[in-house]
C-alpha cells in the first residue's frame, strides 16, 4: 500500500444519485456520492447495511438492480460516462475493463456450466484471447490463488467446489481479461474466519500482481484495513468521510466514523471462578447426537454455573447449534444428558414439565423469524406472562410492561406495535423481553448479535451483560464471532466438528498456549491494523492459514 | 395459399415500417437514448400495434361486424365503469379502504366491481328477476332485444327459452344457483382439505406420509374426469335414494378439490412451522390446537384467501362444465352452464340474426366475467404480496 | 451417473405403482354402485342371458378381490369388456357380432391423440416463444396487455372460447367448418382443416396458461445472482438468455408442458362435444349419460394412464436437466 493518487485517473464519480422503487414512488437511496480511483489504486467502501454501498458499487459500472436507477451524477470512466453511454458501449467494458467479484460466489455461478467454461466466456466474448489460450490463463490464474489442483479443478461443476475456493476461482474469473478495475461486494462475508483470511491473501497478492484497481465493498473495519488504500464511509446513502487508510483509522474526524471505530472496546471484567463444590445450573454430560444414522457431536461435556456466560464457539458445522438442540430438548441425545440444577433432564422437551420448560428460554440470530409477524408485542410478550405466570387482563399488562421497560424501550409506544415496525435492534430485545418473560434460569444465546450492524449488536451485549447481573442469569452464548466472545463471555468452550476441543476460563483461553486449533481460530480474526495481515503471512506462511491448516489437524 | 402470402405479405411490410421508424426516431430525435437503445424487436412491437389499432377501427366501421361492435363497446363501457367505481372508492368509505383503491389497478376495481354485482344478484335475485325461474311463459322462442319487429317482446327483454321461460329471470337465478352452489363447494373443500393440510404441516411423521400419499394418488386422476366417473355412480345412487344429485355433485366436487387444497395448505403451513416462533412456542409447552389457530393460521390466511379465489373459479367452471355436459346442476334449476347447452344452436344465426344468438353467449359470458374478475382480484393479490417481499 | 439411475428406475416404479393404485380407486369406485344395477340399466324388457353377462362382466357374484385381479388382468390383455349399450343392443335385436370397448375405443383414441397432437404443436412453440417476450419485455405495454389477454382467456370456460371462435370463424366468416365430422379414411388435409376450429379453442386455452408459467420461470432466474454475473461480464442479452438462463429454466419449463398437456387431457372433454368431434372424451360423456359402466371404467383408466405418464416424463425430464444430479459430487 503506497499512495497512487499521482498515478493517472481511472474512474471518477461525481455526484451519483441513486433511487429505489417502493409502491409505485421512487425514493433517494444513494443522495450524492463521489470519488476518484487512480490505476492501480484499491478503495475500500463501507457502511452498515443500508448505507447504499452495494448500489453505488454497482453504479460504478453503469449497471443498476431492477428497481434502482441513476437519478443524477455521472461515472466517468476512463473518458466515458457510464451513465449515459449506449448499452452496447457498456457491454464493452463489462467483462472486459470492470469484472465484479459477487458475495456469494456459489450463487454467482451458473450451476449449468463448468467453472472453466464460464472463466472463458468473458475473454473469448470479448475477443481478448482464444479458448485454448484462456483456459491455461485460467490454470495459472489458479495456481496464483493458490487453489488445489489447478489444472484439474476448472472443469469440475460450482457444487462440487468449496466456497472458500469459489470465491478464489471467481476472483480469477474476474482478472481473465485482466481488467483495469474490479468491484469486490463483500466477497468474503459469507465465509468462516479461517477461509476468509486465505481468500483475503489472495485477493491482495493478485490485486498487487497485476496492479489492478479496485473498490472493496464490505462492512468489516479490519477486512478493509488490510486490503484498500484509501476508505471512504457511507451512512444511509451519504458521504461520512474519506481518508488515506492509516489517517482513517488513527484519527478519524466525524463523530459516527468515531463511534464504528470505539464499538470493539466494550469489555466486561471477568467473574470470579466459581466455588469448587457449585452445582452446575446446565450440566452437559457426554452428549452425543445425530441426525438420521450420522453422529453429529461426538462426547460434549461442559457446565454453567450461576450467573455466568459460556461462549460456545466454532466454525459453521461444528455442533454449536446441535448443542443447543439438545439442551432444549429439540434433538434428544443419542447418548448422555443434560443435567439442570443436578436432576437429569427428560431428552425429548414434550417429556419436559412445564417448569422445566420455563427455565430454558432461547434467544434466536434471526429476530424476523423468531417472532411471529401477525401478533403485536403486547401479545409476543404477553403470552409465556400468561402460560407460565397465570396472570390475565391488567396484571399481564403490568408485566408486560415492566418488562418493556427492562429491555429499554417505552413500554406505551411500543405495546401495540408488529414486529415489522421495529428495528432489527428493537426486534431482537422483544426476544430477549420473551425469554425474560418465563423468568427463567438460563438463556440460550444463538449468534444474537451477527445479523445486526456493531452499533446495534453493541447495545444487545450491554443490555445482556446489565441483565444478568441484576437477575443472575447464566448464559450460552453461541458465536463465531471472538471480538464478541473477548467482550462478554466468563468461560469459552471451543468445538470443531461436534467436538469440544478445549474450554476453560476466558483469560486462559486468549493467552497461549493455546490448542492448535484455538490458535488458528484465534490468529485469523482479523485486527484493525493496515500491517496485521502482512505481518501474519510474514510469520506464519501460506501454508499455516485457512482451510489447508485447519483440515491437517 | 393466398391468405398464407398474404399474412407474409404484410409481416415482411410491418418489419420494414419497423426498421424505418426506428430510423427516422433516431435521426429526428437526435439519437436520443430511447431510440438509440431500442431492440428491433421493440421498435416492432409500435409498429404492430400501431397496425392492429388502424385494423381496429377500419374493422369498427363495418357494416357486419356487429358482434365486434358490441366487444369494442362492452370493453369500454366496463373499463369505464371500473375507472369511475375506483375514482368512487378513493373519496368513499374509511381511511383505510381508500389507501386501497389509491393503489389499486384497473383491472382490480374492475373485478371487485363485477364481484360486488354478482354478489348483490345472487343475494337479492327473488326480488330482481322479474318471472320466476321455472316459470313458464306464454311465448317460446322469443327473440331478445325487445324490438316486435324482429321477433322480440318488450315484456321479455331477452327473450324466452325453447319452452318459454324467461331468459333474463333465469341469468339472475342462475347467479343465485351457479354461483351459490360452487361458493359452498369450495368453502367445503376449504374446511376439508385446509385442516387436513394443517394437521399433517404441524403433526408430521406417519400421519402426514399417509395423507400426502392418499391426496397423490387422488391427483393422479384428472378432476373432471374423475368428477364425471363419480358422479355416473352418484346418479343411480341419487334416484334411490331420493336424494337431489346436486348434493352428490357438491359433495364430489369438494372432496376432490380438497386434495389441491391440501397440497397447499401443506405447503404454506410447512413454511411457517419451521419459523423459529413456532420453535419457540413448542418449547414453551404449546398445545396443538394454540400453534394451529394462534401461530399458524394468522400467518396462513394471505396466501390461503389467495388459493381461494383461484379454487374458486375452478370448482365453479367444473360445475359449470359439468351442467354443460348434462350432469351438473339438475333442472328445474337455473343454471349458466345448461343454459348454454340449450340455447347453444341459436349461435348458427348469428350471421343474419345477431340478436338471437347473443343469448347462449351472454350466459357463456356471465360465467366468463366472473372468473376473469375473480382472477383479475388474486392476480392483484398475489402481485402485492410478492411486491411486499422484495 | 449412478444416482440418477437409481432415481429414475425410483421414479418410474413410483409412477406403475400410482397407476396401479389408480386402477383400484376406479375399480372400487365402480363397485359403490347399488348390487341390481345391471336390471336397471337394461330395464324391464332385458333378457335373462344379458343380465347374467352384465351380472358376470361386474362379476356381481365374486369375491371383490378376485374380480379385481380379473379386470386388471382383462386390462393388460387389451379387453375392457363389452359396453352395455352394446351388449342391450344385441338382447334386444339378437345375433350380429359384439364390438367391444377396446374395439370402439381405438379409432376415437386415435382421433383424440390427433387433436391434442395438433393443439400441441400450436401451442408449445407460441407459448415458449410468447413467454420468453414477455420476461425479456418484463413490465411493458406488451407484457401488460398479454398479462390482460392470457388472464381472460384461462378464466374462461372452455366452451365459452368454442361459442365465441365458432361465432366468428364460422358463422359470421366462415373459414372454418363449426362441426368436425371426420371419417375413417379421409385425407390429412381435410382432416386437419375439420381439427383446426377445436385445436383453436384449446390452444388459446392451454397457451395462456404455458405463457405465464414460462414468464414467471425466467424472470424468477433472471433475478438471480450468476444471470446478473453474466450481464456483469458484458455478455449481450440474447446469450444472457439462450446461454444461462435457458438451461436452468428447462426443469421449470418441461414441467409446464407437461401439466399443460395433461390438462389438455380435461380440456378435450368439453371441446369433443362441442364440435362433435368423434374422440375418447365425447364417448365418455355419452357413456357417462347412459350409465354405461364398462366405457366409463375404460375411459377413465385411459385418461388417468394418459395423465400419470405424462407427469412422470416431465419428472424424469427434469431430474435429468438438473446438473447437480447429472454430476454428484
Amino acid at each position: 500500500m503506497s499512495d497512487k493518487s499521482h498515478r493517472s485517473l481511472l474512474l471518477r464519480v461525481e455526484d451519483l444519485q441513486l433511487e429505489g422503487r417502493s409502491d409505485e414512488t421512487w425514493t433517494p437511496i444513494v443522495k450524492g456520492v463521489s470519488f476518484d480511483l487512480h490505476k492501480g489504486e484499491v478503495l475500500g467502501l463501507i457502511g452498515e447495511s443500508g448505507a447504499g454501498k452495494s448500489t453505488v458499487g454497482l453504479a460504478a459500472m453503469g449497471f443498476t438492480r431492477d428497481g434502482v436507477r441513476i437519478s443524477g451524477g455521472s461515472v466517468l470512466f476512463d473518458g466515458t460516462d457510464l451513465v449515459t453511454a449506449s448499452a452496447d458501449t457498456k457491454r464493452q467494458l463489462l467483462g472486459k475493463r470492470i469484472a465484479y467479484v459477487a458475495q456469494s460466489a456459489a450463487a454467482s455461478f451458473n450451476p449449468a456450466h463448468k467453472i472453466i467454461d464460464q472463466h472463458t466466456e468473458a475473454p473469448v466474448r470479448h475477443g481478448v484471447s482464444g479458448r485454448k489460450e484462456s483456459e491455461e490463463d485460467a490454470m495459472e490464474l489458479y495456481a496464483r490463488l493458490r487453489l488445489p489442483n489447478p489444472e484439474e479443478i476448472g472443469f469440475r461443476y460450482p457444487h462440487q467446489v468449496s466456497g472458500g475456493q469459489l470465491q478464489r476461482a471467481m476472483t480469477a474469473m474476474a482478472m481473465s481479461c485482466r481488467p483495469d478495475l474490479i468491484i469486490f461486494d463483500e466477497p468474503t462475508t459469507a465465509l468462516d474466519v479461517t477461509t476468509q483470511i486465505e481468500v483475503l491473501a489472495a485477493i491482495r497478492k493478485i490485486v498487487e500482481d497485476f496492479d489492478t484497481a479496485a473498490i472493496y465493498i464490505t462492512h468489516d473495519l479490519a477486512v478493509v484495513a488490510q486490503m484498500a488504500d484509501r476508505i471512504k464511509v457511507l451512512l444511509r446513502g451519504e458521504e461520512v468521510e474519506e481518508a488515506e487508510t492509516r489517517r482513517m483509522l488513527s484519527d478519524p474526524q466525524e463523530e459516527y466514523t468515531r463511534s464504528l471505530w470505539a464499538v470493539r472496546s466494550f469489555k466486561r471484567p471477568a467473574k470470579p471462578a466459581p466455588a469448587l463444590d457449585a452445582v452446575p445450573v446446565i450440566s452437559v454430560q457426554g452428549v452425543t447426537a445425530a441426525y438420521g444414522k450420522m453422529d453429529i457431536l461426538h462426547g460434549v461435556s461442559f457446565d454453567i454455573h450461576a450467573g455466568r456466560t459460556v461462549a460456545v464457539v466454532g466454525e459453521s458445522g461444528s455442533g454449536k447449534s446441535t448443542t443447543a438442540r439438545c439442551i432444549t430438548g429439540l434433538l434428544p441425545p443419542r447418548l448422555g444428558q443434560i443435567e439442570f440444577e443436578g436432576t437429569p433432564l427428560p431428552g425429548s422437551f414434550r417429556g419436559r414439565s412445564k417448569d422445566q420448560l420455563r427455565q430454558i428460554q432461547m434467544i434466536y440470530q434471526m429476530a424476523d423469524t423468531a417472532l411471529n409477524p401477525r401478533k403485536t408485542i403486547g401479545q409476543i410478550i404477553g403470552r409465556p406472562v400468561e402460560f407460565y405466570g397465570g396472570l390475565r387482563g391488567r396484571a399481564r399488562r403490568a408485566r408486560v410492561e415492566e418488562l418493556l421497560a427492562q429491555i429499554e424501550l417505552e413500554p406505551s409506544q411500543y405495546i401495540d406495535r408488529l414486529p415489522s415496525e421495529l428495528s432489527g435492534g428493537q426486534k431482537q430485545r422483544i426476544g430477549i423481553a420473551r425469554a425474560l418473560a418465563a423468568e427463567p434460569r438460563f438463556i440460550i444465546c444463538d449468534e444474537v448479535t451477527s445479523a445486526l450492524d456493531q452499533l446495534v449488536a453493541e447495545g444487545i451485549l450491554k443490555l445482556l451483560a446489565d441483565l444478568q447481573d441484576e437477575l443472575g442469569l447464566s448464559y450460552m452464548f453461541i458465536t463465531h464471532d471472538l471480538a464478541t466472545v473477548r467482550s462478554i463471555a466468563d468461560e469459552v468452550v471451543v468445538m470443531k466438528d461436534g467436538e469440544v476441543v478445549e474450554q476453560g476460563s476466558k483469560d486462559d483461553m486468549f493467552t497461549p498456549p493455546h490448542h492448535p486449533y484455538t490458535d488458528l481460530l484465534l490468529s485469523s480474526v482479523p485486527e484493525m491494523d493496515p500491517d496485521w495481515l502482512s505481518e501474519l503471512l510474514k510469520e506464519r506462511g501460506l501454508e499455516n492459514i485457512g482451510d489447508a491448516a485447519s483440515d491437517r489437524m | 395459399m393466398t391468405a398464407l402470402l398474404y399474412v407474409l405479405g404484410a409481416l415482411a411490410a410491418l418489419l420494414l415500417a419497423a426498421w424505418a421508424m426506428r430510423l427516422a426516431g433516431r435521426a429526428l430525435s437526435g439519437n436520443h437514448p430511447r431510440f438509440r437503445d431500442m431492440g428491433f424487436g421493440e421498435a416492432f412491437g409500435w409498429v404492430f400495434a400501431a397496425a392492429a389499432l388502424v385494423f381496429a377501427v377500419w374493422l369498427y366501421g363495418r357494416e357486419g361486424a356487429v358482434f365486434f361492435r358490441w366487444a369494442v363497446q362492452g370493453f369500454v363501457i366496463f373499463a369505464l365503469a371500473a375507472w369511475l367505481f375506483r375514482l368512487a372508492g378513493r373519496h368513499i368509505g374509511t381511511g383505510g379502504s381508500r389507501k386501497l383503491f389509491r393503489a389499486m389497478p384497473l383491472t382490480a376495481s374492475f373485478g371487485v366491481l363485477v364481484v360486488l354485482i354478482y354478489a348483490i344478484l345472487a343475494i337479492f335475485a327473488g326480488f330482481i328477476a322479474p318471472y320466476g325461474q321455472a316459470e313458464i311463459l306464454g311465448a317460446a322462442n322469443v327473440v331478445p332485444g325487445g324490438d316486435p319487429a324482429l321477433g322480440g317482446n318488450p315484456a321479455y327483454p331477452l327473450g324466452t327459452d325453447q319452452i318459454g321461460r324467461d331468459i333474463l329471470s333465469r341469468l339472475i337465478y342462475g347467479a343465485q344457483n351457479t354461483v351459490g352452489i360452487a361458493f359452498a363447494t369450495t368453502c367445503l373443500a376449504f374446511v376439508l382439505g385446509g385442516s387436513m393440510g394443517f394437521l399433517a404441516a404441524t403433526i408430521g411423521g406417519w400421519l402426514d406420509q399417509l395423507l400426502s400419499r392418499a391426496v397423490d394418488v387422488l391427483m393422479a386422476i384428472p378432476a373432471l374426469i374423475f368428477a364425471l366417473l363419480l358422479m355416473t355412480i352418484a346418479s343411480v345412487w341419487s334416484a334411490r335414494l331420493g336424494v337431489p344429485l346436486t348434493l352428490f355433485m357438491v359433495l364430489i366436487i369438494a372432496l376432490i378439490d380438497s386434495t389441491r387444497v391440501f397440497r397447499l395448505a401443506r405447503a404454506v403451513a410447512g413454511n411457517i412451522v419451521v419459523m423459529d416462533y413456532i420453535e419457540a412456542a413448542k418449547l414453551r409447552g404449546e398445545g396443538l390446537g394454540y400453534l394451529i389457530f394462534r401461530e399458524i393460521l394468522p400467518n396462513a390466511l394471505a396466501p390461503l384467501l389467495a388459493e381461494f379465489g383461484l379454487r374458486f373459479c375452478f370448482v365453479f367452471l367444473t360445475i359449470a362444465s359439468l351442467s354443460f355436459l348434462g350432469v351438473g346442476i339438475q333442472p328445474p334449476l337455473a343454471d349458466w352452464g345448461t343454459m348454454v347447452r340449450d340455447l347453444a344452436q341459436f349461435i348458427n344465426y348469428a350471421a343474419f340474426a345477431p340478436q338471437a344468438a347473443a343469448a347462449p353467449l351472454l350466459a357463456a359470458g356471465a360465467i366468463a366475467l366472473l372468473t376473469v374478475a375473480v382472477n383479475f382480484i388474486v392476480d392483484w393479490m398475489l402481485h402485492r404480496s410478492s411486491g411486499l417481499k422484495e | 451417473m449412478g444416482s440418477v439411475t437409481r432415481i429414475v428406475v425410483q421414479r418410474l416404479l413410483l409412477g406403475i405403482l400410482t397407476l396401479l393404485v389408480v386402477s383400484i380407486v376406479i375399480f372400487t369406485a365402480v363397485n359403490l354402485l347399488p348390487g341390481d344395477f345391471a336390471q336397471a340399466v337394461l330395464g324391464q324388457g332385458a333378457t335373462e342371458e344379458a343380465i347374467r353377462s352384465i351380472r358376470r362382466d361386474l362379476g356381481l357374484d365374486q369375491n371383490i378381490v378376485l374380480r379385481y385381479l380379473d379386470w386388471l388382468g382383462g386390462v393388460v390383455r387389451g379387453d375392457l369388456g363389452v359396453s352395455f349399450a352394446q351388449m342391450n343392443f344385441q338382447s334386444n335385436m339378437g345375433g350380429g357380432e359384439m364390438k367391444t370397448v377396446a374395439a370402439q375405443i381405438a379409432p376415437r383414441f386415435g382421433n383424440t391423440m390427433f387433436l391434442a397432437g395438433v393443439t400441441a404443436m400450436i401451442a408449445v412453440p407460441l407459448s415458449i416463444t410468447l413467454g420468453v417476450l414477455a420476461a425479456l419485455y418484463r413490465n411493458s405495454a406488451f407484457d401488460k396487455g398479454a398479462n390482460l389477454f392470457t388472464l381472460s382467456s384461462i378464466s374462461s370456460p372452455e366452451f365459452f372460447l368454442a361459442y365465441v371462435l365458432i361465432l366468428f370463424l364460422a358463422v359470421i366468416y366462415p373459414v372454418l367448418p363449426s362441426l368436425s365430422n371426420i371419417y375413417e379414411g379421409m385425407g390429412f388435409g381435410e382432416r386437419l382443416e375439420k381439427t383446426l376450429l377445436p385445436a383453436l379453442t384449446l390452444t388459446l386455452v392451454v397457451t395462456a396458461h404455458m405463457m405465464r408459467m414460462t414468464r414467471a420461470a425466467i424472470i424468477q432466474l433472471l433475478s438471480s445472482p450468476y444471470i446478473e454475473m453474466a450481464r456483469l461480464k458484458g455478455i449481450s442479452p440474447m446469450r444472457v438468455i439462450v446461454r444461462h438462463a435457458l438451461p436452468n429454466a428447462l426443469a421449470p419449463i418441461i414441467n409446464v408442458i407437461a401439466l399443460n398437456l395433461a390438462y389438455l387431457i380435461t380440456g378435450v372433454v368439453v371441446v369433443e362435444v362441442v364440435f362433435v368431434y368423434p374422440g375418447i372424451g365425447q364417448l365418455f360423456v355419452d357413456a357417462v349419460k347412459i350409465r354405461d359402466i364398462p366405457v366409463v371404467q375404460a375411459a377413465c383408466l385411459i385418461f388417468a394412464g394418459a395423465y400419470i405418464l405424462l407427469n412422470l416424463t416431465a419428472d424424469i425430464m427434469s431430474i435429468l436437466s438438473n446438473p447437480r444430479l447429472r454430476h454428484p459430487k
